[in-house]
């Protein structure tokens, strides 16, 4: 009698859970693809996916950190192009000739960038939308106007062949071999990174508290200023990043091909189980979602969907995905 | 008392603005040609800020704006030019397909509570791809000359949609100040469940705040089409961060209940003078934009400065 009890309660958690819900989604639909178009389950298909979201995956980690610290963040898209950017021009003149470099230059600047965005959501206290969308157009503007915004060909090679370096190769019967690229692996490694320190550090917890409560965070004593500056330069880090390997994926450096796209990320984000109200979210949920979003559009080309669909398509998923979120929130605030 | 000095240092700023521009661009701001550029591009964003400033002031935002607006103007567009519509109808399609979303936003806003930020986001980019589903990402061009006089056309020299600005202007004034709905908009933006407890239904202000926002927006997207006599899935995406700028500029408070339309006016003005001066003076737009940015900001730091009972 009570053990069914139990399991009741398990299996109602269990179904409210959001994260559970996009998993078994995104398995049925990759079943559904798989038998309309057996592309989708070559080996070529999935490392291809892997590797072509990287980029788009980290910045969900980093969107999911800042909604789970109560605020939201449209600039990243900026942060990553700038990143992107100025690495590109400082490998063109020599200055920046190997991959630590780059990779530490990429963090610096994301980290910059990301901090000042955490300095004036503190200081203004408005909405960290409005901050962004005014740090976005300052950020990106400025790039463009003295840059002129060029596209950047012929990278050095230890950055392109970084892009194509692969972990695992898989030789396929026909076409060229594949395999797990390093790209992929950064993407999961910061992935499983961030969920462990969010989980098991004390600031993990602090960020979940300030998001879940801020004014009850504020009175236990938490610097709120510091732990929203750690949030949003993290963020920015990981944007930094974002950019790095997005360039590397491309294979070259196209400064309007990142910005604009804010509203995929913070769609897998909330697919991914975080919540615009703050204090909820999950680094592993957040792949998840990009997966999610990553196979939709996947799909929409091996089903050649055409393409000036593709943007209605995500839009009436992340419709959908706002409403099941609203209507789980009702639901839970009744009981 | 408060509120005038407010709306005198605005002033001060528009004159000032006026000046420095006279000087800046060697009196050409206020050559004829200018002048007129000023009155048919100005509408547009007055609208599009008009749309802004409702949801605003109601403690919300509306970052479906621009969407909303191109996607009237495709629907219009589309209707005339595949369907043989009139300009009356076409017009009138629009602006119900503007409405549809709105009263979308508004649902998912009022009755399932769902965050304005991340609805009007949501639908923003739908109605973008809706749009560029229907036009497959190509412009729709060569409209007919009934419809592009809302844009172009002039009545003894002032722009016909200047004139529809100003109507609408004076229009929001007296219902924001003497309106129990204008001042139901204020209230459920300043503190919603006192609203609730005091009698006003805050689902229905909600629902209608996001309606009207979304009508403005049309009327914008149509005076776009008909001044660019041309429709697009994305055209002006940069005026979102100028809506936000030029409410925040005006004195609305950005958690809402606070606001003035003669502010917004005036700031407006203000901010449409320096675009226009900065095209005279060829400076680059996407500094200019870079600037707006910084002026948003700064203007927030130093709002948060000041306490509350001076403005």
């Amino acid at each position: 009698m009570r053990t069914s009890t139990k399991f009741k309660t398990a299996i109602i958690t269990y179904m409210k859970n959001p994260v559970v819900f996009v998993f078994y989604f995104t398995a049925l639909l990759s079943v559904v693809i798989g038998l309309l178009e057996p592309k989708f389950w070559s080996w070529v298909n999935i490392f291809d996916l892997l590797r072509n979201y990287a980029a788009w995956g980290i910045f969900t980690t980093a969107q999911v950190i800042i909604l789970i610290s109560g605020g939201i963040d449209v600039s990243f898209t900026a942060i990553a192009t700038v990143a992107m950017y100025l690495l590109g021009l400082f490998m063109l003149n020599h200055t920046i000739n190997n991959l630590m470099t780059s990779f530490i230059f990429v963090i610096a600047i994301g980290g910059i960038l990301g901090s000042i965005n955490g300095v004036f959501v503190y200081l203004t206290k408005v909405h960290p939308v409005i901050i962004t969308i005014g740090t976005l157009s300052v950020y990106y503007n400025l790039l463009i106007h003295f840059t002129r915004g060029r596209w950047l060909y012929n990278l050095p090679s230890f950055y392109l062949d970084f892009g194509l370096l692969r972990i695992i190769q898989i030789k396929t019967s026909l076409g060229p071999p594949t395999g797990l690229s390093v790209l992929t692996v950064i993407w999961i490694s910061i992935a499983v990174f961030t969920w462990i320190w969010l989980r098991y550090t004390k600031i993990g917890r602090k960020l979940f508290a300030i998001g879940g409560n801020i004014e009850a965070a504020r009175r236990l004593g938490y610097n709120i200023f510091l732990l929203q500056l750690f949030a949003y330069t993290y963020a920015g880090i990981l944007s930094g990043i974002g950019g790095f390997v997005y360039g590397a994926a491309a294979q070259f450096i196209q400064p309007n091909a990142i910005v604009g796209r804010e509203l995929d990320v913070i769609a897998a984000a909330i697919l991914g189980g975080a919540s615009v109200f703050g204090g909820k979210g999950s680094p592993l949920g957040s792949v998840l979602g990009t997966l999610l979003l990553g196979i939709v559009r996947n799909a929409l080309i091996l089903l050649r969907i055409p393409s000036y669909w593709h943007s209605a398509v995500i839009g009436g998923i992340v419709i959908m995905a706002t409403l099941f979120v609203a209507l789980q929130t009702r639901y839970s605030s009744r009981r | 008392m408060k509120q005038s000095i407010f709306s005198i240092l605005l002033v001060v700023i528009l004159c000032l603005t006026i000046i420095g521009l006279y000087i800046g661009t060697s009196k050409q701001i206020l050559s004829r040609v200018t002048l007129e550029t000023i009155g048919y591009q100005m509408p547009v964003l007055g609208f599009l800020t008009f749309a802004q400033f409702i949801a605003m002031v109601n403690g919300g935002i509306d970052l479906s704006i621009i969407s909303v607006a191109n996607f009237a103007g495709i629907i219009a567009a589309i209707l005339m030019k595949q369907h043989a519509f009139s300009a009356l109808m076409a017009t009138v399609s629009g602006l119900v397909g503007a409405l549809l979303v709105g009263g979308v936003n508004g649902i998912l806003v009022a009755v399932l509570k769902a965050p304005a930020l991340l609805v009007t986001l949501a639908t923003g980019f739908l109605v973008k791809g809706i749009s560029l589903g229907i036009t497959k990402g190509y412009i729709i061009s060569g409209l007919p000359n009934s419809f592009v006089a809302l844009g172009a056309g002039n009545l003894l020299g002032i722009p016909i949609s200047f004139l529809l600005l100003l109507m609408v202007t004076c229009g929001l004034v007296l219902i924001f100040s003497r309106t129990a709905f204008g001042r139901s908009i204020y209230l459920v933006g300043a503190n919603p469940l006192a609203s609730l407890f005091s009698g006003i239904s805050v689902k229905n202000v909600q629902l209608s705040v996001y309606i009207y926002s979304a009508l403005l927006s049309g009327i914008a997207g149509l005076i776009m089409a008909a001044r660019f006599n041309a429709a697009q899935a994305d055209y002006g995406g940069g005026y979102l961060l100028i809506t936000v700028l030029i409410c925040v500029l005006g004195g609305v408070s950005p958690s809402g209940g606070a606001g003035r339309i003669v502010d917004v006016f005036i700031a407006l003005s203000i901010l449409q003078l320096i675009s226009t001066g900065f095209n005279v003076m060829r400076a680059s737009a996407y500094l200019a934009t870079a600037l707006w940015g910084l002026l948003l900001l700064g203007i927030l730091i130093i709002a948060r400065k000041i306490p509350k009972n001076v403005i």
